[in-house]
């Protein structure tokens, strides 16, 4: 099969293309645009140019720049790129077994960005992730935020900061995940006092630096643990923390409240139990959708209406995946099942997006279709809430990186033999592995 | 004074503990108020779908279905109207019951890690019908599994075939002793680091899977001539009864297949060969690589139980899809859907979401609800009680807002054996 044996060649070549700045406008028009900031648009027009949303709004009064590639996306919808607040793809890991507290240790470090979990995360419509080590620890680790451009490296999918360093977040835990033995806590009370023990260090080692005045001699050695307690206590990184049971949530406030740092709490399986407690403390909410409840302890009592009750109570609400406790393939459903049991349809399609955008201090660039942000959109074939709809295609920055017509990338969007390979150009063999598999998939023989 | 006060508490609680259970009990006991249930569509799965349909149920059974229009009924029927009428659903393969929503060691009773051949543990001798997945279950619509113990060792034990109701495993059994549950490829291979999600290996073998084949092939030899030597018309020269022959010798008059977890296409090819070798009635679960070795699996004439359409591609599965369910059918396969095994969260699956899937992903509406009602039920062989809306078959029903399969949908009621167990939409 010929195009079998060329898609790769091409993909290469794209690779390469992709480095350059798209500088011909593309128009998507005809689609039903939700642009999540503001009410959806019938026949609504899309232009992006060189990675950015030049123009978004109704055909009539949204001119389709001259010599723009025009998309007849009619029948289709088109809302922005989804942003998973919580994702574990790339496989990477943060802290080990020798301590219960690594703020030191970055998830940048350990991330594969060819490992086919990307790929399926481009095929659900995801184009921004917040990828985090485990929760097995009071800190595990830096998190980062990651554009899944089609990449050769994880330096390919980072988010720059002006400082240069790429933007993320530190991943906290608190429950049963973190209590084991020792050097692990023992109990909820024990974590809480690790974790204040090491946020005062902080504190006086913020506190040593400032007195110091740039005087040298003074300054305090290095500690890259604690550096990043300070990025935190300054409101430069946010923390994302993993709690299920209502008492457990209620610390994280207290710790939150007493640090005075900014919080997103995560999984909030208890949720639903203290809603005006969550709402008070202004802190944000990264709920997951789960078909059952149960399978460890605290998520006992977990319910499908905690987005809802949130919602109501004020609450900045988004979704994740858990990636691979949620397939990311699946992450439109998590908002259709928030609205099953409640939530609002505006609100939960918010909270695939722009809510989740600003869960990590993202949403000047991406969350919503609005001129100046980044041009990070996706093409259902229907409502967005509907289990018939599928993931068309994925754009980020104004470059195409899924297309369900395209064989390759719809192996990763439906599995298959060969799904669990990562994407790669064969360099070797007449017939690579990869080509009988495509083929196979095809149902056609090589 | 305080001993006094803390014995009345006790004496109060035991009290409240009583009159609940007893509450429960009584419950369970009062006659069944007879159902006329008012359907705007009914999907029978016995013919096409009838609007503004009308099921009649009296004494746990359905006594009459058909169009609405011009039907009288007793007066003391419970009315109830949904805008769709479903049969209740069936999941070809669970561990629910025996793998508890907690997740702690005291409510998982799925993997019994001190053997890796224990074809003679049941399911009824473990399954706790009270634990709250089954009333999740029951509460999104499914009436029936086939549950047991998990694909967690060679030969783990067996599965049952119960109702969802909820009473007791006595009470709600259809098939106490349903398939025998058998693992190739990494989830039977307790011997190896790692395999099944178990961090240390549990037994000493098997450790690879042309050793787990071995042991599978010796074990069969082993039933045949206890089978032959139990045949000896002279009852002093029978061997001793031995439960774990006894459970495998149902493979070989096919009352009792087994039910052999294969993922990966070397695993299925080696269940058909044994099964060849052997004579055994095999039904095939899991099979991720399925699309790889269709025309095998047709030939063997064995059903599949696939896999979770959203099962976690990973280890064995890494390669299943969500529309393998399609290329089953495709190819005239039977097969139903399952919700599998989980070792953590989500701890049960719903067979009615991974259906919505398969539906959505080439299957169509009809062949996945099909795959969850009529086509399950014949493959589990209880197709003469449940899986479609006929006079005469037990009153399993699942009633919605709308499509079953949308996400948005809500579950308003399920009926089981004509009780019915409604309450805020889910």
């Amino acid at each position: 099969m010929i195009s079998g044996l060329r898609l790769p060649l091409l993909m290469a070549c794209g690779l390469v293309a992709g480095l350059h700045a798209q500088e011909k406008p593309i128009a998507i028009k005809g689609a039903l645009v939700i642009p999540i900031a503001g009410e959806p648009i019938a026949h609504g027009v899309l232009v992006v140019q060189a990675g950015k949303i030049i123009a978004v709004g109704p055909a009539a009064s949204t001119p389709i720049p001259a010599g723009a590639e025009v998309l007849d996306a009619t029948g289709k919808v088109v809302m922005p790129g989804l942003v998973d607040s919580h994702s574990h793809i790339g496989g990477g890991t943060g802290g080990d077994g020798s301590s219960a507290l690594h703020a030191d240790a970055r998830v940048l470090d350990a991330i594969d960005a060819r490992d086919p979990s990307i790929q399926k995360a481009q095929a659900g419509g995801i184009t921004t992730a917040n990828v985090m080590p485990g929760s097995g620890h009071l800190i595990s680790g830096q998190t980062l935020y990651l554009k899944l451009r089609d990449g050769r490296t994880i330096d390919d999918l980072l988010i720059p900061l002006p400082d240069g360093s790429p933007a993320g977040g530190l991943k906290m835990a608190n429950g049963t995940n973190s209590i084991k033995a020792a050097p692990f806590p023992g109990t909820r009370a024990k974590s809480a006092a690790l974790v204040r023990d090491l946020y005062i260090k902080a504190q006086e080692y913020r506190e040593k630096i400032r007195r110091a005045g740039g005087d040298a001699e003074k300054i305090p050695a290095r500690d890259l643990a604690l550096e990043e307690l300070v990025e935190v206590l300054e409101g430069r990184r946010i923390v994302q923390h993993h709690t299920h049971r209502h008492d457990d949530i209620l610390t994280v406030l207290r710790l939150a409240r007493e640090f005075g740092f900014k919080v997103v709490l995560h999984h909030v399986s208890e949720g639903w139990k203290v809603p005006t407690e969550i709402a008070a403390a202004g802190a944000a909410a990264s709920v997951i959708m789960i078909d059952s409840p149960g399978g460890k302890l605290e998520a006992r009592d977990l319910d499908w209406r905690t987005p809802a009750v949130l919602e109501q109570a004020g609450v900045l609400v988004g979704f994740h995946t858990d990636d691979s406790v949620t397939d990311s393939r699946l992450f439109l459903r998590s908002a259709a099942l928030g609205v099953r049991a409640g939530m609002t349809r505006k609100g939960a399609l918010a909270a695939l997006t722009l809510a989740n955008a600003r869960m990590l201090g993202l949403d000047q660039r991406i969350g919503s279709l609005q001129a100046g942000k980044d041009a990070d959109f996706i093409i259902l074939s229907g409502d967005p809430l509907s289990v018939y709809t599928h993931v068309e295609q994925t754009w980020i920055e104004g470059k195409k990186v899924f297309d369900r017509a395209v064989a390759q990338d719809r192996l990763y969007a439906v599995g298959g033999p060969g799904a669990g390979d990562p994407r790669r150009a064969h360099l070797c063999c007449f017939t690579s592995a990869q080509d009988l598999i495509t083929a196979a998939n095809q149902g056609e023989s090589l | 004074m305080n001993v006094s006060l803390s014995f009345r508490a006790v004496a109060l609680h035991t009290m409240f503990g009583f009159v609940a259970s007893f509450a429960t009990v009584r419950a369970a006991d009062e006659p069944v108020m007879p159902l006329a249930i008012h359907g705007e569509t009914v999907y029978t799965m016995s013919g096409a779908p009838l609007k503004d349909g009308l099921i009649l149920v009296r004494d746990g059974k359905i006594r009459h279905v058909g169009p609405a229009t011009g039907m009288v009924y007793a007066a003391d029927h419970r009315v109830i109207r949904a805008k769709v009428v479903t049969p209740g659903f069936i999941d070809a393969h669970s561990t629910v019951g025996l793998s508890g929503i907690l997740n702690q060691p005291h409510d998982q009773d799925q993997s019994d890690k001190s053997g890796s051949f224990q074809p003679e543990l049941r399911a009824l001798d473990a399954f706790n019908a009270r634990d709250p997945l089954i009333a999740h279950l029951r509460s999104l619509g499914v009436t029936t599994v086939n549950t047991g113990h998990a694909p967690s060792a060679l030969v783990s034990g067996q599965t049952m075939i119960v109702k969802t109701h909820g009473r007791g495993a006595d009470q709600d059994v259809i098939n106490p002793a349903a398939m025998t549950t058998v693992a190739l490829g990494r989830n039977g291979l307790t011997a190896a680091e790692g395999a099944s999600g178990q961090g240390q290996p549990s037994t000493k073998a098997p450790g690879t899977r042309a050793k787990a084949v071995a042991m599978l092939r010796a074990e069969l030899i082993k039933a045949q001539e206890y089978g032959r030597k139990r045949e000896n018309k002279d009852e002093t020269k029978r061997p001793a009864r031995d439960l774990k022959y006894d459970t495998l010798l149902r493979a070989f008059d096919g009352s009792q297949p087994l039910l052999v977890n294969a993922h990966r296409q070397q695993d299925i090819l080696s269940a058909l060969r044994i099964a060849k070798e052997f004579g055994v009635k095999l039904v095939l679960d899991g099979c991720a690589d399925a699309p790889l070795v269709l025309a095998e699996i047709k030939a063997s004439g064995f059903p599949v139980i696939l896999h979770p359409t959203m099962a976690r591609s990973n280890q064995d599965a890494e390669n299943l899809s969500i529309e393998t369910a399609a290329k089953l059918k495709a190819a005239g396969i039977p097969f139903a859907l399952q919700s599998g095994f989980e070792s953590y969260v989500p701890k049960i699956r719903v067979v009615l979401f991974e259906a919505a899937i398969a539906a959505a992903n080439g299957l169509g509406f009809d062949s996945a609800l099909a795959s969850i009602t009529i086509d399950a039920a014949r493959l589990l062989g209880i197709a003469s009680r449940t899986g479609s809306i006929e006079a005469g078959k037990d009153a399993d029903l699942a009633l919605f807002d709308g499509d079953p399969f949308e996400y948005t949908s809500h579950a308003t009621g399920t009926v089981i054996d004509g009780v019915l167990f409604a309450g805020t939409p889910r």
